[in-house]
Formats: C-alpha cells, sequence, structure tokens
C-alpha cells in the first residue's frame, strides 16, 4: 500500500503534465480550425466520456501488447510490450483524460475569441508570441479547470488501469486497485482509510486551486 | 480595384455598410490574403505575386471597432506590447503618447475597469507605440457615444500630425470623415472605388452624392488672422475666403479647419448690410443641385474655393437664381463655432 501512494501521483503527475503539452495545443486547433475534420477529431477526443473504461482498455491492451499494431515500433526501442507497465499505463491515463483536458480549454479559446489575438498580431507580435504572452494568459482559467480535472480523473481511473496495468505492486497497482483489493479480502478498515484519504485529498486540490482563481479574478476586477 | 492614396494625413475611407470597407482595411494590414491583391506601402511591398508579408512583419498600427485591449494586463502594460516588439529605436516614445493622449492617470488601472472612450484611446496609443508607417482605423468611434467621439476625433487628427503617421480612416458617418479626413476614397457596394480625392473637392463635386445631400456639409482649411478679444471671435482666410468665427482659434497662422453645414449657408441676392449675419461672401452659383424634396443645394465659388448652400426650392425659384449668376453667400457665425 505505501509504495502505491507515490505512484499514483506520479501517475496522475506525469499524465496531468503531458496532457498540458498535447492538450492546449490540441485545443487551440479545435478551437481555430475550420471543417468537417474538427468535429471528426472532436468526437475522437470524446470518446473516452462515454466508453466503458474496461472497453478502452481492452483496446489499448491490444494497441501496446507484444502483437498489437506497434510492436514493430516498439521493438525498434528494444521493448516487447508495453502492457502491464508503468509507461503503457501513462499512455492509457493520456488518453482517458484528455476530453477532461481539451473540453474547457477549447471553450476558454473560443470565448476569446479572435479579436486579442488579431490585435497581438497587428503589434507585432508573431503568432508562437501572440498564443503564448496573449491568449495562454487569457485562458489562464480554462487551463486550471482542464489541469485539475485531468489530474483527479486520473487519480480515480480504474477500468482501464485494471485491463491494462493489472496490479503489479511498486509498478502497476495504483490507490483505486489497491482499495478494491482491500474490499475483496475484507480488509475494510484500510480501504476505508484509503477512499477517505482520497476524498478529503481531491476536496482539498479544488479548494485550493478554486481560491486562487477567485483570488486572481478579484486582483484583476 | 486599384487605387492609390497619399502617403501623408489621413485618408477617409467612407461607403455604405457591407460596402467592403472592413474588408479591405484587414487586406491592408494582412489578417485577410485576398488572392491576386498587390499592396505597397511607402514603397515597400507587403503583398505581390507569391509575397505575403504576415501582419507582425507590417508596419502597421490597427484600432478596431472595439478596443481590444489585452485583459490581463495593465494599461501600461498593454500600450508597451507593440513598443516592446517594434525594432530599432522607438521614433514614436511611450511619453510623448502618453501626454499627447492624456493617459496619465489610466497608466496602473486595468482595462476592464475603463469607460468606452478610455479604452479607445489606450487602444490609439498602443498602436502608435508599435512604431506603425501606416496606422488603420477601422470605424474606431462607432461604439462609443456621440460626446465620447467627439472628444477623440480632434485628438486623432492630432496624434496623426504629430507623429507623422497617415492614416487609413474607415467609417459610414460622413460627419465624422468630414472632421477628420484630409483625403476621402468612396467605395460603392461591391468594393469598387467611385471616387477618390481632396475632401474638400470630392464633397462639393456636383458629379458625386455628397453635394446633393439634405445633410450636406464642407470642410474649409483655412489659418487663423486676428483675434477680436472684445467680442471673442476670430477672423480666419484662406484660398480667397475670409470668415469670422467665434471663439479663439490660436494665433495668427494656426491652422483652423472648419465644418460649415450646407444648411448655415443663405442666399441673398444683394449685398446683405441689415443683417445679424457677419460672414456674406460674394460667390457664383457653379450649378444646382435638385434632390426629390424641398431642398435645393447650391455649390458656389468663393475665391478659389467652393460652398455648398442648401435653401428651399421656393426661394431659388423666387430669388430668379440661376447656374452662373453672382450672389452672396451668408454664412451663420454661430454655426461655426463646433471645433473640429
Amino acid at each position: 500500500m505505501p509504495a502505491a501512494i507515490p505512484l499514483t501521483l506520479e501517475l496522475a503527475g506525469l499524465s496531468t503534465a503531458l496532457l498540458l503539452l498535447l492538450g492546449v495545443p490540441l485545443a487551440w486547433g479545435l478551437a481555430r480550425g475550420r471543417g468537417w475534420w474538427v468535429e471528426a477529431l472532436g468526437a475522437v477526443i470524446a470518446l473516452p466520456l462515454v466508453l466503458p473504461p474496461t472497453v478502452l482498455g481492452f483496446y489499448l491492451l491490444i494497441l501496446l501488447g507484444p502483437h498489437g499494431p506497434l510492436a514493430p515500433l516498439l521493438a525498434l526501442a528494444g521493448l516487447h510490450t508495453l502492457a502491464f507497465s508503468f509507461t503503457g499505463l501513462v499512455i492509457g491515463s493520456v488518453v482517458c483524460s484528455l476530453p477532461f483536458m481539451v473540453q474547457p480549454v477549447r471553450s476558454a479559446f473560443a470565448a476569446i475569441g479572435s479579436a486579442p489575438w488579431e490585435a497581438a498580431l497587428t503589434l507585432r507580435a508573431a503568432p508562437w508570441d501572440a498564443f503564448v504572452f496573449v491568449i495562454l494568459p487569457l485562458a489562464r482559467g480554462g487551463i486550471v479547470t482542464g489541469a485539475i480535472l485531468s489530474f483527479a480523473h486520473t487519480l480515480g481511473e480504474f477500468g482501464m488501469v485494471l485491463m491494462l496495468g493489472g496490479d503489479i505492486p511498486g509498478k502497476t497497482e495504483v490507490l483505486s486497485i489497491v482499495i478494491f483489493n482491500d474490499v475483496e479480502t475484507l480488509r475494510w478498515p484500510e480501504a476505508g482509510a484509503l477512499a477517505a484519504g482520497m476524498a478529503v485529498f481531491s476536496f482539498g486540490v479544488i479548494l485550493v486551486t478554486l481560491r486562487a482563481e477567485a483570488r486572481m479574478a478579484r486582483l484583476r476586477a | 480595384m486599384a487605387f492609390e492614396a497619399p502617403s501623408a494625413g489621413i485618408t477617409g475611407l467612407f461607403g455604405p455598410s457591407g460596402c467592403g470597407k472592413t474588408t479591405l482595411l484587414r487586406c491592408l494590414a494582412g489578417l485577410l490574403r485576398l488572392p491576386g491583391a498587390a499592396l505597397r506601402v511607402d514603397g515597400e511591398i507587403w503583398q505581390e505575386g507569391p509575397i505575403f508579408l504576415p501582419p507582425h512583419r507590417r508596419a502597421l498600427g490597427m484600432v478596431f471597432q472595439e478596443a481590444r485591449l489585452f485583459a490581463h494586463l495593465s494599461v501600461r502594460e498593454n500600450l508597451r506590447f507593440g513598443l516592446r516588439r517594434a525594432k530599432g529605436a522607438p521614433r514614436i516614445t511611450d511619453a510623448a503618447v502618453i501626454d499627447a493622449l492624456g493617459l496619465e492617470p489610466l497608466l496602473a488601472r486595468a482595462p476592464a475597469g475603463l469607460s468606452g472612450g478610455e479604452r479607445q484611446r489606450v487602444a490609439i496609443g498602443r498602436a502608435l507605440l508599435a512604431q506603425p508607417r501606416l496606422l488603420l482605423l477601422d470605424e474606431p468611434l462607432a461604439a462609443l457615444d456621440r460626446e465620447a467621439a467627439q472628444q477623440i476625433l480632434p485628438r486623432l487628427r492630432e496624434v496623426s500630425r504629430l507623429f507623422a503617421v497617415p492614416a487609413v480612416y474607415v467609417s459610414h458617418d460622413l460627419a465624422e470623415i468630414e472632421q477628420i479626413a484630409d483625403y476621402l476614397l468612396l467605395m460603392r457596394p461591391g468594393g469598387r472605388i467611385a471616387a477618390r480625392g481632396e475632401l474638400g473637392a470630392l464633397l462639393t463635386d456636383p458629379a458625386l452624392p455628397f453635394a446633393a445631400r439634405r445633410d450636406a456639409a464642407m470642410v474649409l482649411e483655412l489659418r487663423a488672422q486676428a483675434y477680436d478679444e472684445i467680442y471673442d471671435l476670430t477672423t480666419c482666410a484662406g484660398a480667397g475666403v475670409a470668415l469670422t468665427v467665434p471663439g479663439w482659434h490660436g494665433p495668427a497662422g494656426a491652422a483652423v479647419r472648419l465644418r460649415v453645414r450646407a444648411s448655415d449657408v443663405s442666399i441673398a441676392k444683394t449685398e446683405p448690410w441689415d443683417s445679424s449675419i457677419l460672414n456674406a461672401l460674394p460667390a457664383r452659383i457653379l450649378s444646382a443641385e435638385t434632390a426629390a424634396g424641398p431642398h435645393v443645394n447650391l455649390v458656389l465659388a468663393v475665391g478659389q474655393t467652393r460652398l455648398l448652400s442648401s435653401i428651399t426650392r421656393k426661394s431659388f425659384d423666387s430669388l430668379g437664381l440661376a447656374v452662373g449668376g453672382m450672389v452672396y453667400a451668408q454664412v451663420k457665425a454661430m454655426a461655426l463655432a463646433a471645433p473640429g
């Protein structure tokens, strides 16, 4: 059990960091893009919202497994499989939590509209400059929300983890799996303590960020 | 569509809503790429054939209908946004802009707390500090109330002259153009340039729709000559016209721009001597524009310049006026009170 706590935090932290790098540009493309591909891509990203996590875990297991379509690519990297590994779990978590990151950020970009973007371009800012120094700060609320939701969602993911990661202690046995195993073996007090700890922690994270956001908003007004 | 505009002063781009004024301005800014268009500013190619300079490589400043200030930055940081990104030593300094637009008391504030007029002043300052060689103004006063707009209009003219930045001013409000522009591009629906030239000449050109308008007006560029302290009146003259104007308009030689409404100019056949009208100018009738309605607009030659006079058709007939005839144009001095 003790190893599961840092492991879970590491998984959630790493996934959230990757989601920021991947999800923010993706959300920008979706918010600014025109054409049929925008909605198609949006639908693919939203899929984890409606698919049962076990279905998602099943496909990821096949995709990242020793006989999956990515196997030759993995062989190049000297790997046999990513199934039942921590790296595999990170990839799975990123896929599962992608809509939680992309949705709020995309909404924030859409709400900002093209007006500040155009104004920045006419003020000698190159596109990357306008994005980093105008668009990202203006979308900060949406980005923070996306990061909190992704982090919290990864903390609590169960079905996908079980399918893709199994429960190898120290490698893939995250807290939600530990709680499940505790209940299975009738260790109710341990399960209760962990569940309560996760509930309090999640509540604390959300409360602190919301308060920080409110304080920033007051400062700006 | 092909046109040239002078690289000094303010060019008014006027036309009905939806005729493509804003589209044209966005092409100038590089926010829109019109295939096959060619564009040079000050001899520098901005677009021609395969060459297309993106907006941030064009030495321009743009002010939009909404101020578009960056909400996460203070007024001071907004002003410095373009300044920090412009290359070379700044020709237009922040101190000079802050002074010219009266921005000092706003610097530490957030854009969200500013009034519409204040925001637009900051937006103008921000655009100027990007060190533009061309200032693009897309109906910058359309969202403001009349009073705020009237405070900003003369300042816009002033900063364009002060910092030697030519400007293109888009508006569908002819009164604004009459107050601010030196040069006029008239746009027709479909994006054609119907006429271009000096503002004063176009406004009084019988071939164009302006002179026949019921609210027609013209613009005179005069110089102050003498100030009468007792009656608070200034004599202004230029191009063969001398007018008495209420108020102080600067020392002798100062440029005075007067907007004269055609309805404030009346006609007498003989020189009036027992009238309250101070300004009676001998004039020749160049044309009489009759549109539907009760009025006739006369285009008058006074000295080397032209005036418009709007009178009733009844007066026109009963005075027996005719094109080519000599008359006296009477300009009510108090109607010249509004500056701009």
